[in-house]
């Protein structure tokens, strides 16, 4: 029961989205949004499990969802559109460079290991504006969306809400599993008190990489996605900016756990679009409630019931 | 004299320009509570460090059960059942203690590489656990997160996690450090039941704790042992006695 306790925030959302279309936010352009939100959240769990799990402030994460994405864009010039070949590929692509990366990375902690994630992540991001072939610095338009067993599945967008639902889903059970197993034990033990988990024999390098390539194949999987939403794809995906973007729903969501990544990176996206909407210099507005978010919130999104509960008790 | 399961050859550590383990040589025999004591600055915690391998020596070597692992970081020692407290309490906070002392008793049962399995339902190393939770008097206690108990019981934590990873070796830096009268006493109890089954080294400035409990002791002043014997000699040695002159004389006399 405890337990369940503790997953109701998650539950409680996945089923929102699940229902979404069916409650009136079901035109396209909401469905739009709402898939653009959802896979920046299974992003943002990947680098939850890493942020809140393993301590390793990653700011190079976009280049993850840019290696998918690329993966999707290099493929779709040779013609090759199978999402049963381009999505392995993708996360192959993913993992592959957060485990070069990762090697280097992991071995270092706190504002070094963001330095180096930030640089790798950069690394990434001049890597994709060279690439004239692809378009350089002004991206690539898809000829279509990947397609499924020969079907145009992900072109309905209907369909394409589920999919994406479906992976954050998996993402998020995926996440949830590991936290919980031995391994994800390890790892938290890692971040709490690192002398003490060597103390006990554990070298924290195997774990904190393992997590790192994970969370990096997690990040590709959701650039395919990504890339088949857009349909296009830029080098702008990797930048820094987007990196500190993910991080900061991340936080905005709270570290306390998995669902605060969840609600962070739906918050913020529906916000953004929000704001964007109000006043031509939204930017300015959205900023300011950042900060104030991060002043009074010190748990996210996720510690407000908490928060006000505790406001009710003091009077 | 049985083989010494840790021997000390030579070591030695400068920070600078002071010498803070100053050729050092110890031998520590199976089943014995061997005290190191010195007054402050001696080099207690910086030994302590050497062997269990959170500071490089710069020469010496460091034989554990036969085998020189003077080479070997922390976490090889610790595989090795080399096993250690800590000064300053060093538990993992958002860990109940009963996960603080699974985690102990997970990093000696397999592989951690497991994923799929929450490791809180693993039974066999919960009841380790827990029994390790009850040989320190905390199994009351084992759904309390870490950060919050006090510091006593941390320090009764420490001692459950050293015990539940089954070293052959513990390595105690001053566990009764910062514990209250009552406290120290039940710490001194828990000790005393641990005599002949394990083998301790003890660091510890709590003269009284240290003569009660040590089979043997070694008295380490600027980085150098001056005297190592057993607990009468140690008492009667005019050398030890001097070195603790202005410092802690009157403890050392005061012990019954």
């Amino acid at each position: 029961m405890r337990q369940l306790r503790s997953e109701l925030p998650a539950l409680l959302l996945l089923g929102a989205l699940a229902l979404a279309p069916f409650v009136g936010f079901g035109e396209g352009y909401v469905l739009t949004l709402l898939a653009r939100a959802m896979i920046l959240a299974m992003a943002a769990v990947a680098l939850s499990l890493l942020v809140g799990g393993a301590g390793l402030v990653s700011m190079g994460h976009a280049a993850m969802m840019g290696f998918g994405a690329y993966a999707v864009v290099i493929l779709d010039d040779a013609r090759i559109v199978e999402a049963h070949v381009v999505l392995p590929v993708a996360i192959l692509a993913a993992a592959g460079f957060a485990l070069v990366t990762g090697a280097v990375a992991v071995r270092t902690s706190g504002v070094h290991f963001i330095m180096i994630t930030l640089a790798f992540g950069q690394m990434a991001f001049f890597t994709a504006t060279s690439l004239a072939g692809y378009g350089g610095d002004d991206g690539y338009t898809l000829y279509a969306r990947n397609t499924v067993a020969g079907g145009r599945l992900l072109e309905n967008k209907l369909a394409f809400h589920y999919v994406c639902l479906g992976a954050l889903t998996a993402s998020w059970l995926l996440c949830r599993m590991l936290l919980a197993s031995r391994f994800g034990r390890v790892l938290r033990a890692v971040k709490g008190n690192p002398m003490r988990a060597q103390a006990l024999g554990f070298d924290p390098y195997p774990y904190r990489l393992t997590a790192y390539v994970i969370a990096g194949a997690i990040g590709g999987a959701a650039g395919f996605l990504f890339a088949n939403a857009a349909e296009f794809v830029a080098p702008a995906y990797i930048s820094w900016q987007r990196s500190g973007e993910l991080l900061f729903m991340v936080i905005l969501g709270g570290l306390s756990g998995l669902h605060g990544a969840l609600l962070g990176a739906l918050g913020f996206v529906l916000l953004e679009e929000w704001l964007s909407h109000q006043w031509e210099h939204w930017r300015i507005l959205f900023g300011v409630l950042l900060i104030l978010a991060v002043l009074f919130l010190p748990n996210g999104l996720s510690g407000i019931p908490g928060q006000v509960a505790k406001g009710f008790r003091r009077g | 004299m049985a083989e010494a399961l840790l021997s000390l050859r030579n070591l030695r550590k400068r920070f600078g320009g002071l010498a803070v383990t100053d050729d050092v040589s110890l031998d520590v025999t199976p089943g014995e509570i061997h005290a190191i004591i010195g007054p402050n600055g001696a080099g207690k915690t910086t030994l302590i460090n050497e062997i269990s391998g959170v500071l490089p020596v710069d020469a010496g070597q460091v034989f554990f059960a036969g085998r020189d692992i003077t080479a070997l970081p922390l976490h090889r020692r610790a595989r090795l059942g080399l096993a250690r407290s800590f000064q300053i309490t060093s538990v993992i906070p958002a860990f109940t203690a009963l996960e603080n002392t699974a985690l102990a008793v997970q990093a000696g049962a397999g592989s951690s590489f497991r994923f799929f399995r929450p490791a809180s339902t693993e039974q066999r190393l919960n009841q380790a656990a827990m029994a390790a939770l009850e040989a320190v008097g905390l199994g009351a206690r084992a759904q309390v997160p870490a950060g919050a108990m006090s510091h006593g019981e941390k320090r009764q934590l420490e001692l459950a996690i050293a015990l539940a990873t089954e070293p052959r070796l513990l390595l105690l830096d001053e566990p009764l450090a910062g514990a209250g009268p009552e406290e120290t006493e039940r710490l001194i109890g828990i000790l005393r039941s641990l005599r002949g089954r394990y083998t301790i080294v003890l660091v510890e400035h709590d003269m009284q704790a240290v003569f009660a409990l040590a089979d043997r002791i070694s008295v380490l002043v600027y980085g150098r042992v001056i005297a190592t014997g057993a607990t009468e000699e140690i008492r009667a040695n005019p050398e030890v006695k001097a070195a603790y002159l202005g410092e802690d004389e009157m403890t050392l006399d005061h012990v019954p």
